[in-house]
């Protein structure tokens, strides 16, 4: 298959696609249109479903529906509107469902405008929604990881039955670059997709057994009940958490004298001014989680070379991952923190200005 | 090698689509390529700007602080990034919109009244394909053969006549990149 030039928001439609996703709801917003106007275009064409709701919580409900009947489900919004899917998400994260969101961000709070931007970080990882739960947040950096995460998130999702997030944000959704596209499920393979689910999901009662009755639910009124549904859900989240933890590292080694940290969009700003300070004889590595939650705490910490004078924080936020990178480097190195917001991208120059200072 | 590009004009100059078709020809060429456009609420007639970076390597950032190549197709865009070039490094620019042009000496300006060529050879819609052919004459970006066999799967079926006018476009830009 050869590569194609494309947008990272058509791109992860179009993966979601051909990942068997044949059900799609959601309402436009920019930055993200172009995935909402890709699904319009191309559900039909493979029979599936594609209903523009009439707003971002009816959207999210249409999406804790279908997920419950067992099928490959997705929604995506951009940061206000994925406010509005929170409850959603939390009864989708209750009751135990499969489902994939996606969040093209943009500069916030409020309507903020319409920039990239990666102020949604605690509202995707530490729970948006109430309650206690974990959604599994992937954080793309390139296009091509962008359409690669829509697969790899239903099957997470499947896998936990447990809401998943890609995180990307306007410049990813806007940007094109070269795309490949690694496979693509039969119609009999979406439909075998949908067996390991028959045990729970609402499904027709095909030999008349009355009997025969799954209930979707995120409501347990008796505490004793409840505390021990709580309590299944953490020990699954521990499992995700010893199982899926991703990261990416860049130009790490021995010889590192400043360890960056930076997820998503950030992180390619980041290796350019790694690039420019290599030539320059300067050591910086990077590690960039690609999994928010988990959290590759481990990998962090022991990423921090024996000659890093400095652990320093990129984000296009205030210092949001900043608190976990703390968490993972516990004392052992002093950790700096900068970044750009209201939707304003840091450039290469600025971020090799910063890292310059530390060498004074 | 990577080259990093600014293009650079009014709305609706085509300054997207040169962009596109460059980063689109790298990677049929087997080079990395990323295409990343301005966006947010711009009337007609506002600025537009695109970086495209071509390169042998994984691109890093898709955002370019110091271009190798700028297109100016207005004075608006050569102030705004002009003195962001690289040394040594390509600016076009259009003096029909620039009346003012580049003050640099330390970078090649190839300078051309790009808007009333485009309009001498038949519409002012094939600008933005001027504008690539004095980049592929001038540096060799990428291969007149490729482009021309990107556009003539997009626009032979839909509009011929146009395709004629755009790859006269090229090859004049190419004459001028290949003199300045």
């Amino acid at each position: 298959m050869s590569k194609i030039l494309m947008k990272g928001n058509e791109a992860v439609a179009e993966a979601a696609i051909r990942a068997g996703c044949r059900l799609y709801f959601a309402y436009p917003i920019t930055p993200q249109s172009e995935l909402i106007e890709y699904m319009a275009k191309m559900m039909p064409k493979v029979n599936g479903t594609f209903l523009q709701a009439e707003s971002e919580v009816s959207a999210i409900n249409m999406v804790y529906g279908a997920a419950g009947c067992g099928k490959r489900v997705m929604t995506s919004s951009s940061s206000p509107g994925i406010s509005l899917k929170q409850e959603g998400i939390s009864y989708i994260a209750g009751a135990q469902l499969p489902a994939v969101i996606i969040n093209v961000q943009r500069g916030g709070p409020g309507l903020g405008d319409i920039q990239p931007a990666q102020g949604d970080y605690f509202q995707a990882v530490k729970g948006g929604g109430h309650g206690d739960y974990r959604m599994i947040v992937l954080a793309p950096s390139s296009v091509q990881e962008f359409a690669d995460m829509a697969s790899e998130a239903f099957d997470l999702a499947d896998k936990y039955r447990n809401p998943v997030t890609i995180l990307a944000d306007g410049m990813l959704g806007q940007m094109m670059e070269p795309v490949e596209f690694k496979e693509t499920l039969s119609d009999e393979e979406i439909e075998a997709l949908g067996e390991q689910h028959k045990s729970w999901c609402i499904h027709p009662n095909e030999d008349g057994d009355k009997k025969h009755h799954h209930e979707i639910n995120s409501l347990e009124i008796d505490p004793a009940m409840l505390e021990k549904h709580v309590e299944n859900l953490y020990a699954k989240y521990a499992e995700i958490e010893k199982n899926e933890v991703r990261y990416d590292t860049y130009n790490l080694s021995d010889d590192n004298e400043i360890l960056c940290v930076a997820w998503g969009t950030a992180s390619r700003v980041i290796k350019s001014a790694i690039n420019e300070l290599k030539a320059q004889g300067k050591s910086v590595g990077m590690i960039r989680p690609i999994t928010c939650w988990p959290y590759p705490y481990e990998a962090v910490a022991a990423a921090i070379g024996p000659k890093v004078k400095q652990v320093y924080v990129f984000e296009l936020n205030t210092g949001q991952m900043l608190d976990d990178v703390k968490i993972a480097v516990c004392g052992k190195a002093p950790v700096k923190f900068w970044g750009k917001v209201g939707g304003i991208v840091f450039t290469p120059a600025e971020i090799q200005q910063k890292l310059e200072e530390c060498f004074k | 090698m990577t080259t990093e590009m600014i293009c650079a004009g009014f709305g609706g100059q085509g300054v997207l689509t040169i962009g596109k078709f460059i980063a689109q020809s790298g990677m049929k060429e087997g080079r990395n390529v990323s295409w990343l456009p301005s966006y947010g609420p711009e009337m007609r007639g506002g600025t537009a700007n695109v970086s495209a970076v071509v390169s042998d390597e994984p691109i890093a950032s898709p955002i370019v602080s110091y271009p190798d190549i700028l297109v100016a197709l207005n004075q608006p865009s050569l102030d705004k990034f002009g003195p962001q070039v690289r040394k040594n490094g390509v600016v076009i620019v259009n003096t029909s919109a620039c009346p003012h042009g580049c003050k640099r000496e330390d970078v090649q300006i190839v300078a051309a009244p790009m808007s009333d060529i485009a309009l001498e050879i038949g519409s002012i819609r094939v600008l933005n394909m001027l504008a690539i052919g004095i980049v592929i004459g001038k540096t060799g970006l990428i291969k007149y053969d490729t482009l021309e066999e990107d556009l003539k799967s997009f626009l032979a079926a839909k509009d011929p006549d146009l395709l004629e006018l755009n790859l006269t476009a090229i090859k004049r830009g190419m004459e001028i990149g290949q003199q300045g």
